[in-house]
């Protein structure tokens, strides 16, 4: 058997265009999906720590439900599952954002907890000694600590998610991986199109480690 | 043995309304009964210095009077204000704290201001003043512990003796009615401790009303207007420091005594 394949760097631009197209969903789903996440994550993630039962049960099934189960599943669950029950169809691009949103909400009310407890009790108690309320304790002293802290987690969160969106691909979502599919399947140029995808990919990971690791520097002084 | 003695001491000692009036108080950590129905007064102006071995409930007493400790019986008086057991102050609670500094025994500053916000966060907050207003306060009481080169720098700046200063400064800038110091040089390396007492002394000279948990038995005898001592939980003695350390009368009070200031 002989192998004469090449790789063809002229197919890999060309295909460039297309693939560009898929970049804004990407960035929207990644992002729209982060941003609701994160404030998913902080209300969850607080109840979690709440002072009741009542309040950090519901948070303790949320947390679970959505970090046991697959993106995949839960994409597919909201897009092809819910309209039955609704009585009309969701778009696939909500369905995306929907589903990044409830699982990075998950992973990220996690994150918060985490974050908010590893704060010295100390902290508190001198927060609480001076005269301020509980919530401006909180708002003040706590949570500016804690979310310091919690950058590196929640940095590694987002990448995990960005790269989830990949999987939207299935439901027609008209994201990276679709945009290369539909032109693979013209021009048969697999190996050059899932290298420029894999790149694209990096691109956008590479740009965000890179600007949480300059907040983190600039944090420690600041 | 002499718990009506230590009681009429007690009043003599306070004069006429105290600033701090603690009714039998009852604080139970699970089956540890921590503070078993604890009487005490103390005086505007007057300094009041807490000692007892580790886990003798001396710390818990102090915590006790600014709410950071919850106490399941009796009742707690601050400057007109009353904190009742079980959490059910209500108002007050934040009330008294907004009367009362602390400074912990470590210092607890907030890493992530500078200096001079951790000393302006709370009357910016609680008292509503302007930034400009609290600066002007956090300058003045940095000068007077000694850190206004500092002011700019972050609590993880400086050693711990500036620290604990600047923690001083911080509870100073609420205009507290009275102090809390809960072993206030126990974190600090011994070459650091002088500078914390000189500041607190300084305090001591303006008349403030301080309620002092520590193990430096020098400092004490020097400050203190009455020494309290705890052990399990109770207040077993109290009177002015030189009868207290020359002539206890507890034998708990004694052998405490004896093995402190041995060395």
């Amino acid at each position: 058997m002989e192998f004469n394949f090449q790789f063809d760097w002229q197919a890999a631009i060309d295909s460039l265009p297309f693939l560009l197209k898929g970049l804004p969903y990407t960035l929207l789903i990644s992002f729209a999906g982060l941003a609701i996440g994160f404030v998913i994550g902080i209300v969850f993630g607080l109840m979690r720590i709440g002072p009741s039962r009542w309040i950090r049960w519901p948070a303790v099934v949320y947390v679970e439900v959505f970090r046991g189960t697959p993106v995949l599943v839960q994409v597919l669950f909201i897009f092809y599952g819910l309209p039955t029950l609704l009585g009309g169809p969701i778009d696939a691009l909500t369905a995306g954002i929907a589903a990044i949103a409830l699982n990075a909400g998950a992973y990220i009310s996690e994150i918060v907890r985490g974050g908010v407890q590893s704060i010295e009790r100390g902290q508190r108690e001198a927060g609480l000694s001076l005269g301020l309320s509980a919530p401006q304790t909180f708002r003040y002293v706590i949570w500016p600590q804690a979310l310091r802290r919690m950058i590196p987690a929640l940095g590694n969160q987002g990448i995990v998610s960005i790269k989830d969106t990949s999987l939207f691909s299935v439901i027609g979502v008209g994201e990276l991986v679709r945009q290369g599919q539909v032109y693979i399947a013209n021009t048969f140029t697999a190996l050059e199109v899932y290298f420029m995808i894999a790149l694209l990919y990096l691109a956008i990971t590479l740009s965000l480690s890179l600007a949480l690791s300059l907040l983190e520097r600039k944090g420690l002084v600041g | 043995m002499n718990d009506s003695v230590n009681r009429e001491e007690a009043d003599q000692a306070s004069g006429t309304s105290p600033i701090v009036r603690l009714a039998g108080v009852n604080k139970h950590f699970g089956r540890l009964h921590v503070m078993q129905d604890i009487d005490l007064s103390v005086a505007q102006g007057e300094v009041v210095v807490i000692i007892g071995a580790s886990g003798s409930g001396k710390s818990t007493l102090i915590r006790c009077v600014n709410g950071l400790e919850p106490f399941q019986s009796g009742r707690i008086e601050v400057d007109g204000k009353t904190l009742l057991p079980n959490g059910a102050s209500g108002k007050s609670l934040q009330a008294v704290r907004t009367e009362v500094g602390m400074v912990f025994q470590q210092f607890n500053l907030f890493p992530h201001l500078s200096i001079r916000d951790n000393v302006t966060l709370a009357p910016r907050k609680v008292r509503g003043m302007t930034r400009r207003q609290a600066d002007a306060i956090a300058d003045r009481l940095l000068e007077r512990v000694g850190i206004s080169d500092q002011a700019d720098k972050h609590p993880t700046q400086l050693s711990g003796g500036q620290q604990q200063r600047v923690a001083l400064a911080r509870a100073l800038a609420m205009e507290p009615r009275l102090m809390l110091f809960d072993e206030p040089t126990s974190a600090l390396d011994p070459e650091m401790i002088g500078e914390v007492l000189d500041a607190m002394r300084e305090l001591v000279n303006d008349g403030m009303t301080m309620m002092i948990v520590t193990h430096e038995m020098g400092f004490a005898r020097e400050v203190a207007d009455r020494v309290v001592f705890v052990h399990g939980g109770q207040i077993v003695e109290q009177g002015p420091p030189d009868q207290l350390f020359d002539q206890p009368r507890h034998e708990r009070t004694q052998a405490f005594l004896s093995r402190v200031l041995k060395h």
